[in-house]
């Protein structure tokens, strides 16, 4: 099993504060793995920083055998680390399918992309009815969809979600969360952050739990969920 | 006679349309209210004029070096003002005062280079010709302005609607960190449209020149005023918004200094604008919307 990102003693810190205190972690091609935590552990943290809207202040990102931590945010999206924002990010006073095709701003290969477009549309069969449509007028499901087929968009090697399942109805966390086991059984690796700790550890192969900004634990998703202290403090045992 | 003024007013709109259209796309994009937009706008005029008295340019020729000069300044304040005001996060006022600055500072080189008084363009510079169309005298110079002038914006238009270019705009506009998720390099479309901004505010300067035949160094700040005016009118950020409040002040003006006082046209189309914004304090385009992080 290959390594396709290795995070290496990595600190991130607002002002004075450290948010992230050296964290060690890595991702296995091919798979999905959960970083998981309460509210303010230092997840989205973890996750701004991979995608280069915050500096490290030490430590490494390693992806695909090169250092990405002193590079832009536009540039780590060139390399195929995509990033779907917290809150979904969606722009919209933009359509769809404007949305769609800003997903794909670092390809140029036009017939590469409609194939691309195609491919997601399969997956979100009702972003394509509603591609004429300002995205702001989606509901909350659907923009969680438009937000991860734009990040398809891109053709990433590397896919990072920021709490998908954030303001969503349990149907509609259920729904995503399939699909999400979907697109990486095509092959895309995935690196989930959430607090819905049991959702993410049951599709998760590997996962860690982040508290106060280190890594606590480590283990794979079934043995984190048997596990007694996770079951004490995420899973309401 | 009112056909005339109509006509007046069309060219006189079309180029307030064409400055506020610069002015309002650099906020949208940078959420920075551009000061030295005026400035750059009187930069443009002069341009055109040494091209044309110094060097025998074609017309045609000195627009697109005053648009090539004045885009190049508006790249430099960016690259040197506002860049470094930016990683600094600083206060929304700060780049408003740096810009007011640059102004000041344009202003006064071309005082020095070309002195205060009035400089016009040569009488065999200007395209001749006139007609008469309906009793309106039509001089082919404010087909020309009126031209330019509508063809430079259904050119950003389409750019804006169409390209992948126009919705990175589009999506720096409603969110830079959406947009640099996306790819998009945030800063170098920042300096992408501190150009154009300034190129479309140069060859305003440029056709206000030649429509009035008069230059000065302290051109750019009623244009300013009158470009501030039009965005706020129109909606800030508003391109659509533009457009529609250039036309509006373009005919308010004309339409009050021929009809109800010749000295306090400028005070009747301000006060109109007053009116508007008490009905609408968002502008006629303008939404309530927050701009996310």
């Amino acid at each position: 099993m290959s390594v396709l990102l290795r995070v290496h003693d990595l600190a991130v810190s607002y002002g004075h504060i450290e948010a992230v205190k050296g964290i060690n972690f890595h991702l296995n091609s091919g798979e999905i793995t959960a970083l998981v935590g309460a509210n303010g552990a230092g997840k989205s943290t973890t996750l701004l920083a991979l995608s280069g809207l915050l500096r490290a202040t030490r430590g490494t990102i390693e992806f695909d055998g090169q250092d990405i931590s002193r590079l832009p945010a536009h540039q780590i999206v060139r390399h195929g680390v995509v990033q779907v924002a917290e809150g979904r990010a969606i722009l919209t006073t933009l359509t769809v399918a404007e949305n769609l095709a800003l997903g794909a701003y670092t390809r140029d290969d036009k017939a590469a992309i409609a194939a691309t477009l195609a491919e997601v549309y399969e997956i979100f069969p009702r972003l394509k009815d509603r591609a004429g449509q300002f995205a702001g007028n989606l509901s909350g499901g659907e923009q969680q969809m438009l937000a991860i087929g734009r990040a398809l968009m891109a053709k990433p090697k590397l896919l990072l979600l920021d709490e998908p399942s954030m303001g969503l109805a349990p149907l509609m966390v259920q729904e995503i969360f399939r699909t999400l086991v979907e697109i990486n059984r095509k092959g895309l690796t995935i690196l989930l952050v959430e607090q819905n700790v049991r959702q993410a550890l049951k599709i998760a192969r590997h996962g860690y739990v982040i508290e106060t900004g280190k890594i606590v634990l480590a283990d794979s998703g079934a043995n984190l969920l048997a596990n007694p202290e996770v079951e004490a403090a995420y899973l309401g045992g | 006679m009112l056909e005339q003024q109509l006509l007046n007013a069309l060219t006189l709109g079309s180029v307030y349309a064409l400055f506020a259209l610069g002015f309002t796309l650099v906020f949208g994009v940078l959420a920075v209210i551009n000061l030295s937009h005026g400035a750059i706008f009187m930069v443009g005029s002069y341009a055109a004029l040494w091209l044309v008295s110094h060097l025998d340019a074609p017309l045609w020729l000195a627009m697109l070096g005053a648009m090539l000069l004045s885009g190049t300044l508006g790249l430099l304040v960016d690259v040197l003002i506002l860049k470094p005001l930016r990683a600094r996060n600083a206060p929304h006022l700060t780049p408003m005062i740096a810009t007011i600055g640059v102004g000041i500072m344009l202003t006064s080189a071309a005082q020095g280079m070309f002195g205060a008084e009035v400089l016009r363009f040569p009488e065999e510079t200007l395209p001749a010709g006139e007609f008469i169309v309906g009793g309106v005298h039509v001089r082919a110079l404010e087909i020309a302005i009126v031209a330019i002038a509508f063809i430079l914006m259904a050119v950003l238009f389409t750019a804006l609607k169409r390209t992948q270019l126009g919705r990175a705009l589009r999506a720096i506009a409603e969110s830079p960190k959406a947009a640099s998720l996306l790819g998009i390099n945030v800063e170098g479309l920042f300096h992408v449209t501190s150009f154009v901004a300034a190129a479309l505010g140069g060859i305003a300067g440029v056709l206000i020149g030649l429509d009035f035949n008069a230059i000065t160094p302290q051109m750019g700040q009623p244009m300013l005023h009158k470009g501030l005016a039009v965005i706020i009118l129109g909606g800030m950020g508003d391109i659509r918004g533009a457009l529609i409040g250039g036309l509006f002040l373009g005919f308010a003006e004309v339409i009050s200094k021929a009809y109800l006082s010749s000295q306090m046209g400028d005070a009747v189309a301000f006060g109109l604008l007053f009116l508007i914004l008490l009905v609408r304090p968002s502008g006629l385009f303008g939404r309530v919307l927050e701009r996310k992080a």
